[in-house]
């Protein structure tokens, strides 16, 4: 276990230095001059050059990279143009919103997802199972700012039990603060959703051809208790592993969705970062985002190690 | 014998991307307006007898941009799994040869790329070069990329182990030969599923980056972009909010359920129960 642990942590090292090094070299072939590109063909030569200097674009290549890095380690990721402040600060604020949006989807998905996977697995070839799985295909084809704008269209439009964008921030209160991330969190967790309940389904499905389940219901034990106690925590863990992947793709989709609500939340930071040409704070955001999807990815990784060391001590 | 029956996901599947591809298809002869076509006396029209669909807010009749949308879209899904096997495909199989090495170069590929979901690495592209179609293949071609050179690579290794790979490396078959004339034959299939599905991934991404004006640029139709300016007005014409979204559904379940059935005709050990 202790090896796996370290070969795990290493790996998320090397990835997560990569991941820097990739937007790092990404911003390094600007065509042309990033800093005339930030600040517009006319600026000021006078302007060009102090932002150089801020930039660091005076300085050779690794210098730059090294006290980029550098400065990331000790929580610094540099000040942003449009705003003049800090980038740190800024992502704190916006992740105020995105982290919780991202968690209250993680829930809304795990919470349908994994009742409906077992009930299409206890009921395989029937029209439970037709149903999760018509539910599974569809919440695929869906795109999720498409289903965003629908639920816009029916709670917002025509219901008015919602408003259509926006975030009264928490000292409005926890209540209208949630209310507002409710409507973005089922739109960002229906795909997830539909993913996670094919694949607790076959989890679930695999689990039921063991020798075990057979003697638990040989032993006379009723199919509900064989489903909650001994297939589903077996078929926690490939789910725990796919939720731990979805977490990427949760913040891309997050990036949309807030823009569609107009959520002041780190995507829509990032969409107006480059609207702005704020190649800074894009840089800052895109690698903090990067680094949280492998450290979340890694966290889970360790997570099933430590409930289920068999696939480890395997490989 | 009996003629084995087609899974009617596959039958479902090709059906709806037949329908999709026709109306791009459709497109490049014959629309009912000229989509990019400005009428602002008819703007937000309801759908009727001259608008099967309505039109926009700038008076464009949706049904053409619709037909129009649909070849763009297609255009760049195409183009970015074209470029993710034409780079991945070609990866994998050498790491097949590789070995460990390949192997680790390959695991290290997909970890740095699944840390980059492809929206995020389009984003951080179009912010440096520009936001437009090419960008967006470039960006979805590298995703896919990653995919492709892990699934080759796996599926290759499995075919290394047959016995008609050892007979032909017996047989004096360099590395390169059996790979071209045994292994890349036997992998098509693997390939083919997974093209198909990375194929409704980038279609659902396009039309995410479209919507966000970071991928096919106005005048030219897409979904995503009609989305997005449906939604400024979705209390006076939400009926234009509908059409473009269910276009890229059916097109995304089309391809979706293409590769479930071709997986599952390819492959019979891995059928999934129904039809879905």
């Amino acid at each position: 276990m202790l090896a796996f642990l370290a070969r795990r942590l290493l790996t998320l090292a090397l990835t997560a230095w990569l991941a820097t090094l990739v937007v790092f070299a990404v911003l390094e072939v600007v065509p042309g001059d990033p800093a005339l590109l930030m600040l517009g063909t006319s600026a000021q030569p006078e302007a060009v050059a102090a932002l150089r200097h801020q930039m660091g674009l005076d300085r050779p290549v690794p210098v730059r990279y090294a006290a980029w890095v550098g400065g990331m380690l000790t929580g610094d990721l540099g000040t942003s143009l449009t705003y003049a402040r800090p980038v740190a600060g800024l992502v704190a604020e916006r992740l105020e919103i995105t982290l919780p949006l991202a968690l209250m989807a993680m829930l809304l998905s795990a919470g349908l997802a994994i009742p409906l996977g077992l009930l299409a697995a206890a009921r395989q070839g029937r029209a439970g199972d037709w149903a999760v799985m018509a539910f599974g295909q569809l919440g695929i084809a869906v795109p999720s700012f498409w289903f965003a704008i629908l639920l816009i269209l029916g709670f917002s439009v025509q219901l008015g039990w919602f408003s259509a964008g926006g975030f009264p921030g928490w000292d409005a209160g926890v209540g209208p603060a949630l209310k507002a991330l409710l409507l973005p969190a089922v739109a960002l967790a229906l795909p997830e959703a539909a993913i996670l309940a094919r694949v607790t389904r076959t989890a679930a499905l695999d689990t039921l051809r063991e020798d075990y389940v057979r003697t638990a219901r040989a032993k006379g034990l009723r199919r509900r208790t064989v489903l909650l106690r001994h297939v589903l925590p077996n078929a926690l863990i490939p789910v725990t592993t796919i939720l731990g992947l979805q977490f990427a793709f949760l913040i891309a989709g997050a990036v949309v969705v807030e823009n569609v609500f107009t959520l002041p939340g780190l995507g829509r930071l990032l969409y107006q970062a480059i609207g702005q040409h704020d190649l800074i704070v894009v840089q800052g955001v895109v690698v903090l985002l990067a680094v949280m999807v492998v450290l979340v990815n890694a966290l889970v990784d360790i997570a099933c190690a430590a409930v289920d060391p068999r696939p480890q001590v395997a490989a | 014998m009996r003629a084995r029956r087609l899974p009617a996901s596959l039958v479902l599947g090709a059906v709806l991307t037949a329908l999709v591809v026709g109306a791009a298809l459709l497109s490049l002869v014959w629309t009912p307006f000229p989509a990019e076509q400005i009428r602002v006396v008819a703007r937000l029209r309801l759908p009727g007898p001259e608008h099967w669909l309505g039109t926009d807010h700038f008076g464009r009749d949706a049904l053409s941009m619709i037909l129009v949308g649909a070849r763009n879209s297609l255009s760049v899904g195409a183009a970015a799994v074209a470029l993710g096997a034409a780079l991945g495909v070609p990866l994998g199989l050498a790491a097949a040869v590789w070995g460990r090495w390949g192997d680790e170069t390959v695991a290290r590929l997909a970890d740095l790329t699944f840390a980059f979901p492809a929206v995020l690495t389009a984003i951080l592209l179009t912010a440096v070069l520009g936001a437009g179609a090419a960008n967006v293949v470039l960006a979805l071609g590298l995703f896919n990329a990653a995919v492709f050179a892990r699934v080759t690579r796996g599926a290759a290794l499995a075919v290394w182990r047959r016995e008609f790979v050892r007979a032909a490396l017996a047989l004096g078959r360099g590395p390169l030969s059996v790979t071209l004339v045994h292994v890349l034959p036997n992998v098509a299939g693997v390939v083919i599923v997974q093209a198909t599905v990375l194929f409704a991934v980038a279609v659902l991404n396009e039309a995410a980056l479209s919507y966000l004006g970071l991928g096919i640029q106005p005048p030219s139709p897409s979904w995503g972009k009609m989305l997005g300016d449906a939604q400024t007005f979705l209390f006076t014409a939400p009926l234009q909010a509908i059409f473009p979204g269910g276009a890229i559904a059916v097109t995304v379940l089309g391809l979706n359920l293409l590769g479930d059935g071709l997986r599952d005709l390819l492959d019979p050990r891995h059928r999934s129960s129904g039809v879905l």
